[in-house]
């Protein structure tokens, strides 16, 4: 793959990115409510002020020119002010993206760490008990709503066994100046083992719950590509190479299996983020999910379009990303 | 033959399926001469390929080879063990397939698959790990230029799919033996081919037997194949071997109604008002067979006696028929 396509691919974006926003706005703008009323709250104010107000806000602009403002606000992070924590909506948002961003990547790896060998051995396996436990295991994993199975991870390993903590994501113990604000990733630079500990110990569960559907769908994908790929014409001819069995199996096999799995994934990462919203309020997490959860119930409508913005276009940066992959595993494909 | 390279003896490799026990291969002895090519014939599920996947120590589960001896330079394959088996497989014993299309991992350029074989097999390969790569990339454009892919140094990190379908097969041939080894299984070398491009991989394979003095064996369902590159025959149908012999013999005079039944059904150009006369019937299912003639429900001189256990019988001039009144149709001009 050339810079000049990797560029051209990534200038495509734009068009995309520009219709998402142009939907956020226009779902903003035909939300009842006036954002103003709802700002004042139960206070009285004379007219003139609520006129300043919601020209302050430049809400007396025509619809276009308020989405230009909006576009050209929201490319330089300026997403107003969340008049409910009386702060910029960026900042709000930036404050709470560390506790996400860790726990959706603990997810991930979680996530792949389990599906791929997991898959691979109940191909090569087919049939046995081995295979058999996946199936129905990954079965339980995509059905079981992560509201309930969360709660029930915590009755039982945080309030019967004490084994784990009921929620949050770090003791006031181990509190370690930030750098990353990926709290596994400060406390190993600061040296805080103890620190790293305790905030392994709060992702322990959240992790489990927020990665397991996902862990599921891929040890499924992952199962049935590698079987198909294991009856392919060139698994026979690498054996009639007299190649080793491991080399077979991780180079000419996985390398194919994986494409199925690679865009799985990527899609599936997208909607970690749409889990992240309950697994998030389960486990008390300080997380954009309850953050936005949070500001639906208080109308904080600011806030809630550039939540919603800043999804998709995550959204489509990891499909983005997952079309490089792509073409890194599969040469038949070009950007 | 004394100097034989590849000897089986009465083969017998089955599937344990749910539906039965399919014997595949049923008692098939042949035996093939250093420097020999010897044309394996029959339709789809007459047991060539699975003979000789057994032949390769790659019969999958539910299969297994059930009794029987293949000897390969005077060791014997039957039991051999897996790690035995892989040194000797791409090394001494190479396979091609059908279908370079699908052979070739697409996932990796050819250069790649090329110097993995190498790599596994090749002691003459010195030095680190990195001169060893060098070495046999050395080696892989060698063989691609000796399989005649124009401009090989340019294309050796090409993937599979950037080759024309004859150049794949090519690439495939090169890959098989990279190793320069003692025998060659071209299964169906010609099957997914253009005619045109058929007669060249042909042409390269006889070729290169001739330069490194390998054997080869080469699967096909045509006869007009056989006919011009093998030196030996063997007719196989329903898992048994019925007719071998000399392929110039075998084709002039065919004994087995099978094999004169092949050679009447192939069209030909020099006798244009003469209609092609398939076969009628299909193989039969495989499973639980009785130890009558396999051909009898097809064959137009079954008779009561063909419901008996029939042997290979010696008919002279090396050559051997599967039937108890070989002979009777006129020859063939192939």
């Amino acid at each position: 793959m050339s810079v000049g396509k990797f560029i051209e691919r990534l200038l495509q974006l734009i068009p995309v990115l520009l219709g998402v926003s142009i939907i956020v706005f226009v779902m903003m703008l035909f939300t009842p409510g006036d954002p103003v009323a709802i700002m004042l709250g139960d206070q009285h104010v004379t007219e003139e002020l609520e006129n300043a107000l919601r020209h302050d806000m430049g809400l007396d602009l025509p619809p276009h020119q308020r989405f230009f403002k909006f576009l050209s606000n929201a490319l330089t992070l300026d997403f107003g002010l969340s008049y409910y924590h009386r702060q910029p909506v960026w900042d709000v948002i930036a404050s709470r993206l560390p506790a996400t961003i860790e726990l959706s990547l603990a997810a991930l790896v979680f996530a792949l760490v389990v599906s791929i060998p997991l898959g691979v051995l109940a191909a090569v396996h087919k049939n046995s008990l081995l295979d058999r436990i996946a199936t129905v295991t990954s079965l339980f994993g995509v059905s079981l709503p992560g509201f309930w199975f969360g709660i029930l991870l915590i009755i039982f390993f945080a309030v019967n066994m004490h084994w784990l903590p009921v929620a949050g994501r770090a003791g006031f113990e181990s509190e370690v100046a930030p750098i990353t604000h990926l709290l596994l990733v400060d406390s190993l630079l600061r040296g805080r083992i103890d620190a790293f500990w305790d905030a392994l110990r709060h992702l322990i569960l959240p992790t489990i719950t927020l990665g397991l559907p996902m862990a599921s769908i891929l040890t499924r994908v992952t199962r049935a590509s590698m079987l198909d790929v294991l009856n392919r014409d060139y698994i026979t001819f690498a054996e009639a190479k007299g190649l080793s069995k491991t080399k077979i199996l991780i180079k000419h096999a996985l390398k194919n299996a994986l494409i199925p799995t690679v865009t799985v994934a990527a899609i599936e990462t997208g909607s970690l983020l749409g889990g992240n919203m309950v697994v998030e309020t389960v486990f008390g997490w300080p997380g954009l999910g309850r953050l936005v959860v949070e500001s639906i119930f208080v109308r904080n409508y600011p806030l809630i379009q550039a939540a919603v913005l800043f999804y998709a276009v995550t959204y489509v940066m990891l499909n983005f990303f997952a079309d490089i992959l792509y073409t890194m595993l599969n040469p038949r494909v070009k950007l | 033959m004394n100097d034989a390279v590849l000897r089986i003896r009465d083969l017998k490799t089955c599937f344990d399926t749910r539906d039965g026990m399919v014997t595949a291969v049923d008692g098939v002895s042949l035996s093939l001469g250093r420097g020999e090519c010897l044309g394996v014939v029959g339709e789809s599920g007459s047991g060539k390929s699975v003979t000789f996947a057994s032949v390769m120590g790659l019969v999958k589960k539910p299969g297994f080879i059930a009794k029987g001896s293949i000897n390969f330079e005077g060791r014997e394959l039957v039991g051999l063990d897996p790690k035995n088996y892989r040194k000797l497989r791409g090394k001494e014993i190479a396979m091609t397939m059908q279908d370079a299309q699908t052979a070739l991992n697409p996932a990796y350029t050819v250069s790649n698959q090329i110097i993995e074989v190498l790599l596994a097999h090749d002691e003459t390969l010195s030095g680190s790990r990195k001169a060893q790569r060098r070495q046999a990339r050395q080696q892989a454009l060698e063989m691609l230029q000796l399989v005649g892919i124009p401009s090989a140094e340019t294309r050796l990190d090409d993937y599979p799919h950037q080759f024309s379908g004859g150049m794949r097969q090519r690439v495939m041939i090169a890959i098989a033996l990279a190793c320069k080894p003692k025998l060659l299984i071209a299964d169906e070398p010609t099957t997914a081919l253009d005619v045109t491009i058929q007669a060249q991989v042909l042409e390269l394979i006889a070729d290169i037997r001739d330069k490194l003095g390998m054997s080869v064996i080469l699967i096909t369902h045509d006869l007009g194949v056989v006919a011009e590159y093998c030196d030996n025959v063997v007719v196989m149908y329903a898992g048994q071997v019925v007719e071998n012999g000399p392929t110039g013999a075998v084709i002039a005079t065919p004994q087995h109604p099978y094999t004169q039944g092949l050679l009447r059904s192939i069209p030909r150009l020099s006798d244009l008002s003469r209609r092609i006369e398939p076969i009628k019937g299909t193989v039969p299912e495989l499973i639980d067979l009785p130890d009558q003639c396999r051909f009898m429900d097809r064959c137009t001189r079954a008779q009561a006696s063909c419901r008996d256990l029939i042997a290979m019988q010696d008919c002279g001039a090396g050559r051997q028929v599967r039937c108890i009144a070989p002979g009777l149709a006129g020859g063939s001009d192939v």
